[in-house]
């Protein structure tokens, strides 16, 4: 990762926004409902912070922080009040714009003629009210999966294309936190509509906002909001800065698709598949894993059909299912697959990485295994001297 | 870009027995058409109500005009498939992925070696080269199977002999077997090779094309004169369900039919 793509500073050229308080806070909610929108954002919930539509911002999670570890999360209260301060939780975004389960499209047998219909129902048009920016950079990273290609998803593009981003740049990473090492964070890349920092000191407790689109302005000039002063924008600057350095986890300092394509034999692949329980949960809570299966359903008629589109995950034996049996049988090869795809190989297909440095999956693995942890095993494994055995004959 | 639209609606014209698991059906549009297919590219054929599942063509022109896809019954889908009658209607996608680069085989030997059903995507090769015999030098068919009665399209086999050589193996001969027995690689010794002037088509299980691959290049064939047609789980047919990954590949996307000089390394990794 070099330097120049990194994110963990605040641009020079962000403009210098205006400052309000949470009396500002609850009217964007408003503005927003006002304006149609359906407006999701955290909220502190069943003990996490989880992703849920708000009818006002009196239900964001001020005053809630999280502890995150390898295997662990939990909710702690703050005394300073911040309703941001607290990193990635259980859900993404990808809940609202990749959902776990939607309808394809329909068939029906008509006379003896196939009639087939796409789904046309129309997408709830989202604003995202706390947007982190390694997760602005997931949904980077999923639009380019599901519309960049050849072929375009129709219903993540109907639901993305009218989504309103909201961000709020990061000043209390967890200890799970890796996005300076993705260049994902903790400074807001582009791609959103407003972008906000939180601020808690002796002069209040205060958003300062920017806009980074035309939609986002008109809703910034609704807002009961000041100019920015300097010590306003010094201070959310500085904290942001800060954050960057207080990053709980980092990956190797090495090529990362070349460390991956590399160790295809590593022994360390044993090692992770005796701890692994292949449940799949990395894949579920990542905020890029994009894999899906079919379901097809007739109704009671047996004339209509549906076919649905599921979550998936290729830790599932069935992922890679071929007649006779799966091609991946064993857990380390599966493990594999999910990490060499995520670090290196998405890089072939996508163009990109396909981690943001969430830390998610640390957090929600049932036996805590640490993505950073086993690249910085492969990659000690490239140094120790062991050269590669030739590549095995099947 | 296009968006992924939802099958079109095809009406099966024809269909008939290859083998005793093996059929052939043949699909003309009951309304819009899908745009042509070339050697090598594979439809998404939906049986309604059951499910969808990837089947490269075996003829671009069936008797009917219509398309013709070969299907063996193994699966759910597969089954349905397989008991089609003409007149049945099912859902068609297509054409996806890479077919044949035929460009690259022009003014070559085309030698084409298949395994069992890998026989299907690479008929329409042997029709295109018997078709336009001045843009190709010669060509040779290589066919394995288990046994006799697997072979496919046998009587249509025997009606290459002539304009092209035509060898056939099987594992376990049966009464009045008068051909080869063992793997299709043992019949490359009964051909006049030109390894600098020959393109290798292969299609059949992974590890028949490994060793055909390794044999080839063994008599000198350049790993890009080698092409070879992959098969992995496939949800989608359109880049999205992330199931027909092969390392760095999707092939429903950069496959099927990938050079060999590509995924030889893939190949070889064990449960890549």
């Amino acid at each position: 990762m070099s330097a120049d793509t990194r994110v963990n500073a605040v641009p020079a050229t962000a403009s210098e926004g205006l400052v309000m308080g949470k009396d500002g806070m609850a009217a964007l909610v408003d503005v927003l409902v006002r304006r149609g929108f359906t407006v999701i954002g955290p909220t502190a919930r069943d003990g996490a912070i989880v992703l849920a539509e708000l009818r006002s911002a009196d239900e964001l999670p001020y005053g809630w922080g999280v502890e995150l570890e390898a295997g662990r999360y939990r909710l702690r209260e703050r005394s300073d009040g911040a309703a941001f301060a607290n990193a990635a939780g259980p859900q993404s975004w990808k809940s609202f714009l990749h959902p776990s389960r939607v309808r394809e499209w329909s068939a029906d047998r008509v006379e003896g003629e196939l009639v087939l219909t796409p789904d046309r129902d129309a997408p709830p048009r989202y604003a995202f009210l706390g947007v982190r920016p390694c997760d602005l950079r997931a949904i980077a990273v999923q639009d380019r999966v599901l519309t960049g290609g050849a072929y375009r998803d129709p219903g993540y593009t109907g639901r993305r294309s009218g989504a309103l981003l909201i961000v709020v740049e990061c000043t209390e990473p967890g200890a799970t936190c890796f996005c300076v090492s993705m260049g994902t964070g903790p400074a807001a890349g582009p791609g959103h509509d407003l972008v906000m920092t939180e601020v808690v000191d002796a002069d209040g407790h205060r958003f300062w906002i920017r806009s980074g689109s035309e939609e986002g302005a008109e809703i910034l000039a609704e807002l009961p909001a000041r100019p920015a002063g300097p010590e306003t924008r010094e201070k959310a600057r500085a904290d942001v800065t800060a954050a960057a350095d207080r990053m709980g986890r980092t990956m190797p300092e090495a090529d990362l698709r070349e460390l991956m394509a590399g160790t295809l034999d590593a022994p360390r692949w044993d090692d992770v598949a005796g701890r692994c329980l292949t449940c799949g949960n990395c894949t579920m809570v990542c905020p890029t894993c994009f894999c899906t299966t079919t379901e097809d359903v007739t109704d009671l008629t047996g004339d209509h059909a549906e076919r649905w589109r599921l979550w998936d995950s290729c830790f599932d034996l069935d992922f890679s299912q071929l007649h006779g049996g799966p091609v991946r049988a064993s857990a380390r090869s599966r493990y594999r697959q999910w990490m060499t795809h995520k670090l290196g190989t998405w890089y072939d297909q996508f163009g990109s990485s396909g981690c943001v440095g969430c830390g998610r999956c640390i957090v929600w693995c049932p036996v805590g295994i640490d993505i950073t942890e086993e690249a910085a095993a492969l990659h000690d494994w490239t140094r120790s001297g062991v050269t590669a055995a030739e590549p095995e004959e099947g | 870009m296009t968006t992924v639209p939802p099958p079109l609606p095809y009406r099966v014209a024809d269909a008939w027995d290859e083998t005793a698991d093996t059929r052939s059906i043949e699909l003309v549009p009951a309304g819009e058409a899908l745009a042509p297919f070339s050697p090598g590219q594979f439809a998404m054929i939906y049986a309604f109500g059951i499910g969808e599942v990837p089947v490269s063509a075996s003829a671009l022109r069936g008797r009917h005009g219509g398309l013709v896809h070969t299907v063996r019954a193994v699966g759910a889908v597969s089954t349905a498939l397989y008991r089609l009658r003409p007149g049945d209607s099912v859902g068609l996608g297509g054409p996806y992925g890479t077919g044949w680069d035929l460009e690259a085989a022009a003014g070559h030997d085309v030698l084409v070696v298949a395994g069992g059903i890998g026989l299907a995507p690479l008929r329409p090769v042997v029709h295109t080269v018997l078709d336009r015999p001045a843009e190709y030098g010669r060509l040779a068919v290589l066919v394995g199977a288990r046994t006799p009665a697997d072979l496919v399209y046998q009587d249509e086999i025997e009606s290459w002999r002539g304009p092209a050589r035509v060898e056939a193996t099987v594992d376990r001969p049966g009464p009045g077997w008068q051909g080869a027995v063992g793997v299709v690689t043992t019949l490359l010794d009964r051909l006049d090779l030109r390894p600098e002037g020959t393109c290798a088509l292969l299609c059949g299980p992974e590890v028949m094309m490994r060793h055909t691959a390794r044999d080839l290049l063994a008599r000198g064939l350049v790993p890009h004169r080698i092409q070879v047609s992959l098969e992995r789980n496939m949800h989608c047919a359109t880049g999205h369900c992330g199931h027909c990954q092969l390392g760095p590949l999707l092939l429903c996307r950069d496959g099927p039919v990938v050079g060999y000089d590509r995924v030889a390394d893939l190949l070889l990794v064990r449960e890549l």
